[in-house]
């Protein structure tokens, strides 16, 4: 079999899959819809967790960062994994207690008031509908390069996907069919892994194989090997730092405290029986996210090698050491296709160099060999998880499956995101503020109606994009690390802490993250309307503007204690809430 | 409520805090500590292949993430119980 049939009957065989789910797991209840019942399981949960939180992004771009960027790209890995600590030590068990359907609805009920909760969703819509946007871009290009479809067909399929089971099924749906992708996609991006470790190490486990040394009995070590091949080309060395420690220290805040906070992450945790359950479920959701992220450094480093070795198979500098441009190999060719890869033979030998050209002094080394400018003009970085099972020359099969694995990941990031904004709009909005008396049928339908819109909205802005989408996920961060994350912090551990004091935090965070983004990345991203550019040099004390994110989460802290210590503090209902969410059970009255 | 009940909301919840501070210690260590602030120093070292800063930044950080989390809801469990405030079946 071909391996564009496999990928037809991978990828057809899992949408069956989710499509069985979808109608074995309708909603028939609001219980059902936001929180599939309150009844599932804490690894269960977890698992669903795990593929709600790791994106298109997670799958497809991570390991590619890292391969390129090596140690300095250590602060998604840290960032997007410490984050669970912060939610499983200060949220998540307490939220858990409140017992609501939604975010937005603990900030209305514990800052008793209608203007904060409105607050809350409108920072979750913005921040959700920022993401989502990126995660249908990842349906179309997954498509796009497996399937060979159109981007825009790829989306509308992506899209009919989710409706079926985010509207049958709502959180009850969108919860079993996360578990279906997380094993999909987690088979996805190990087996390649497991394959090429043993390959270039011998080791099976990818993890330990990166520690390790090189199968071909030169006993070098794997990163030792690593950082020679790419130094001797004027590349930055792989395993240390070459950023300011300043702006890694605070771009590693921002992203655990925005994951701390982002909404559609938090609910997964309204949906177990109880608070132990909540407490245990995140590290189960770790877990599993683990599993990815700490096989994501070894795939980086490997692909990366493989992919220098296939251009320089010999001594730098010798002319018959670089790859004749008509011998390179299959998946080559295949990637120059998409354009994701792409060669230009500046000199005329014929042969591909691949250095950094950027590197002054490498400068007069390159010259001394002829070389007149880096000839892999392109490298999209992706490519290192997209082709690497080509590279590895693995079978046909598991190509297909790493196709099922990136339209998986993007799938159920998707779900999750678009459930977060349709609670937010059926719930805290039309129940809870414009139409109370409305019946839980009625509910139920406009949850369903909610789901639909945002699926459209979503589809609408993947396919029209509107211009900066590869920084809004640095604006969904910002915005849950400056709102919504102090928000809830301070709801659980300051009695003291009143409604005038979050509001005027959440804004003061809220206002200061989104200015700071928008000076260096222009007025709602519109290009040429930035009043600084964006580079280290005009970054205030060189942090860039995706680190923002935990200074704008101090401004709220500050603003919030200052407001709240200059008005009156909550009334006796709310302190009695807090004394109650921070119990598991009952107080014991004796 | 009671006052009774109220003082030992009080010594839960020290106990609570007590506990995630410290947790949030080693949080803070292995990832910003020896992650990212020491890294330079702790590359002299080896783990394996690994240079020992660039190990706890890609690797270590996340296993003991996981630890500090399985660690805190174990815990918790049994401080609910001591304080009598743990869940009803």
């Amino acid at each position: 079999m071909d391996t564009q049939t496999w990928i037809y009957l991978m990828v057809g065989g899992s949408f069956l899959l989710y499509f069985i789910i979808a109608i074995a797991s309708r909603a028939g209840s609001t219980d059902e819809f936001y929180v599939a019942g309150g009844g599932v399981g804490p690894v269960a949960n977890g698992m669903a967790t795990a593929a709600d939180w790791m994106s298109a992004a997670s799958f497809i771009s991570m390991a590619g960062l890292i391969a390129f960027l090596g140690y300095n790209a250590s602060p998604y890995l840290m960032g997007w994994t410490g984050g669970f600590v912060l939610l499983a030590l200060l949220l998540a068990p307490y939220l858990r207690k409140f017992g609501s359907f939604t975010v937005p609805a603990f900030v209305g009920a514990r800052y008793y008031s209608n203007v904060a909760r409105t607050v809350a969703v409108i920072c979750l819509i913005v921040a959700s509908i920022t993401y989502v946007i990126g995660q249908m871009k990842g349906v179309g290009v997954a498509f796009g390069r497996f399937l060979e479809v159109e981007f825009e067909t790829g989306v509308l399929i992506g899209m009919f996907v989710v409706f079926v089971y985010a509207v049958l099924g709502g959180m009850k749906g969108i919860t079993y069919t996360q578990i279906a992708q997380y094993i999909v996609l987690i088979f996805a991006f190990t087996v390649p892994a497991v394959f090429i470790s043993i390959q270039l190490t011998g080791v099976p486990l990818p993890q330990i194989g990166l520690g390790s040394t090189m199968a071909d009995g030169s006993g070098v070590y794997l990163l030792e090997k690593l950082d020679g091949v790419i130094t001797e080309l004027g590349f930055d060395k792989f395993t240390s730092p070459e950023h300011s420690t300043l702006n890694v220290f605070m771009l590693t805040l921002s992203l655990m405290i925005g994951t701390a906070g982002l909404p559609h992450v938090i609910i997964r945790f309204f949906t177990v029986r109880k608070v132990t359950d909540a407490r245990k479920s995140v590290g189960w959701a770790l877990f599993f996210i683990a599993i990815l992220y700490t096989t994501a450094p070894a795939v980086g480093a490997m692909a990366r090698l493989n992919l220098m070795e296939t251009v320089q198979t010999g001594p730098v500098g010798e002319q018959t050491a670089n790859l004749r441009y008509e011998d390179r190999p299959q998946w080559f060719k295949t990637w120059e296709g998409t354009g994701l890869l792409g060669f230009e033979d500046k000199n005329g030998d014929g042969r591909i160099q691949y250095y950094n050209d950027k590197n002054p002094e490498f400068q007069a080394t390159a010259d001394s060999y002829g070389w007149e400018g880096n000839e892999m003009v392109n490298v999209d970085r992706d490519i290192m998880v997209l082709a690497n099972p080509e590279i590895a020359q693995l079978p046909a099969w598991v190509i297909a499956l790493v196709a099922a694995g990136g339209v998986a990941a993007a799938l159920s990031t998707a779900a999750g995101l678009l459930l977060a904004i349709s609670s937010a709009i059926s719930h805290d909005l039309l129940k809870s503020m414009l139409k109370p008396d409305i019946s839980e049928k009625g509910e139920l339908m406009a949850g369903r109606i909610a789901m639909t819109g945002s699926i459209l909205v979503a589809g609408y802005l993947g396919i029209n994009p509107p211009g900066f989408a590869a920084e809004v996920v640095a604006l969904a961060f910002g915005l849950a690390a400056s709102s919504i994350f102090p928000a809830l912090l301070m709801g659980v551990f300051s009695k003291r802490m009143n409604r005038e004091g979050a509001i005027a935090g959440m804004l003061a965070g809220l206002l200061a993250t989104i200015t700071y983004i928008f000076i260096f990345k222009g007025f709602f991203f519109i290009p040429g309307t930035n009043v600084f550019p964006d580079d280290a040099s005009a970054w205030f004390m060189g942090i860039q503007p995706e680190s923002f994110g935990a200074l704008g989460a101090l401004i709220n802290f500050v603003v919030a204690f200052l407001v709240s210590r200059a008005t009156a503090p909550p009334p006796a209902d709310v302190q009695a809430l807090i004394e109650d969410v921070r119990v598991p059970g009952a107080l014991r009255h004796s | 409520m009671s006052e009774q009940s109220s003082g030992a909301a009080a010594a839960y919840w020290q106990a609570n805090i007590r506990l995630l501070l410290k947790l949030l210690v080693v949080w803070f260590v292995v990832s910003y500590g020896c992650g990212i602030l020491l890294v330079d120093v702790l590359n002299n070292f080896q783990i394996g292949g690994y240079p020992l800063g660039y190990f706890f930044a890609q690797q270590g950080a996340i296993y003991v993430f996981l630890f500090l989390i399985f660690f805190y809801a174990w815990r918790m469990n049994k401080i609910d119980r001591e304080f009598g405030v743990e869940e009803k079946e």
